[in-house]
């Protein structure tokens, strides 16, 4: 069988960015009551051009130049996103359309906020078997659409924007198998309401949730790539909110050396969109490099999660 | 047999000694209320119930986690909850 891997990423950051004095305002809270219990000091919020389609474009092109794969060489777009308002059309018929992905096949996917991570997954099986040499996978979120801004549990914890990467033939194999897993009995402690769609949360039902499953994941993860923790270079966990990833850190006593996404402190939580973000910062910022060994976990909505051992493009 | 009050008291002690600090863990009393004397909020609780329920042995669902104002209502939760010592 072949191997697949990373070959680009590519963000798309909406320009406009809401700090937390002016969401405060609303829920009758302040600056400092949202950074102790998120972290957050400010998210991009889309335009109202920004679409899901348009913010996967924008991400989608950036990851095709910075993977230097031309657009007719992709077989095969996936689009994860949970933030349509709208079921018919998804997203990817479009996102392929203005990209010009010409020889590729389309299809939407959902599992939330762990959609980036299972697209990643199956994207490398699909390189794996030969079905395609390269694969376009997007998460895009326009939270902002879906929002009660009254809403004290979720009004300052979500924010917009989209993330992509292109999975294409490898040397070395670069993307884990995945480990993943379900908890479907306490799918309504995240959910979306009514039509249009408003999201619900009950906060610590799912805090409890993410803290007591991610640290399992996390180790199980590692082992089915055969990797280490201390060997990571990189910890960059879906970014739902910073008191989920600090704890994380303390439950697997995490080495210092390792360095740890925190981009939720300017994004907030963008869902499936919200790992290729913070792993572009990271390369950005020359935090990981080439070849490096980064820990991926995904986890949401449904409730689902899925967590891989992936090597930096 | 099951563990007396001031047993399950000294345990949610050493909890909140290791989730939140010695400076908290001192404050700790059965009249002390979570959050404004204790200054433990809503996610930091979570992890202090779970700590619990790792070291009592009990379930304490998210349903019960609003009527537990004071360390007193936790340690009698608990208590009610059969903990074996």
């Amino acid at each position: 069988m072949r191997a697949a891997g990373l070959r680009g990423i590519g963000a798309h950051r909406p320009a406009n960015r809401v700090d937390n004095t002016e969401i405060s305002v609303r829920l009758d809270s302040s600056d400092e009551w949202i950074r102790d219990r998120s972290g957050i000091v400010t998210r991009g919020i889309a335009g109202p051009d920004e679409t899901v389609v348009e913010m996967a474009v924008s991400a989608g092109g950036k990851a095709l130049a910075a993977a230097g794969v031309d657009p007719a060489d992709i077989g095969l777009v996936m689009v994860a996103t949970c933030t349509l308002t709208h079921a018919i059309p998804g997203a990817s018929g479009r996102v392929g359309a203005r990209l010009g992905l010409r020889n590729a096949g389309a299809l939407d996917l959902g599992a939330a906020c762990a959609g980036f991570s299972y697209g990643l997954s199956l994207a490398a099986d699909t390189v794996r078997c030969g079905t395609a040499d390269n694969v376009l996978v997007i998460g895009s979120e326009k939270f902002s659409d879906i929002l009660d801004p009254y809403d004290r549990s979720t009004a300052f914890l979500f924010g917009d924007g989209a993330g992509a990467a292109v999975v294409g033939v490898a040397d070395v194999d670069g993307i884990s198998p995945p480990v993943w897993c379900h908890d479907g009995d306490q799918a309504d402690i995240l959910q979306t309401v009514g039509n249009p769609p408003i999201l619900r949360m009950e906060g610590q039902a799912v805090y409890r949730w993410a803290t007591t499953t991610l640290p399992g994941l996390a180790r199980a993860a590692c082992e089915r790539a055969g990797v280490e923790i201390g060997d990571l270079a990189a910890l960059v966990p879906h970014q739902a909110n910073l008191r989920i990833t600090d704890s994380l850190v303390r439950a697997l006593k995490l080495p210092e050396h390792i360095v740890v996404a925190r981009d939720v402190v300017d994004s907030g939580n963008t869902s499936a969109a919200s790992i290729p973000l913070a792993l572009s910062r990271l390369l950005e910022a020359g935090e990981v490099r080439r070849g490096d060994q980064v820990l991926l976990l995904g986890f949401g909505a449904g409730l689902t999660a899925a967590g891989q051992v992936v090597r930096c493009p | 047999m099951t563990a007396t009050a001031p047993e399950l008291l000294t345990g949610l002690t050493e909890i909140v000694d290791e989730i939140c600090g010695s400076a908290t863990a001192e404050k700790v009393t059965l009249d002390a209320t979570f959050d404004d004397d204790l200054q433990i909020d809503s996610l930091t609780m979570v992890e202090v119930v779970v700590a619990c329920e790792e070291k009592f042995g009990v379930r304490i669902p998210d349903e019960a986690l609003e009527n537990l104002k004071t360390v007193g209502d936790a340690v009698t939760f608990i208590s009610d909850a059969g903990v074996a010592a």
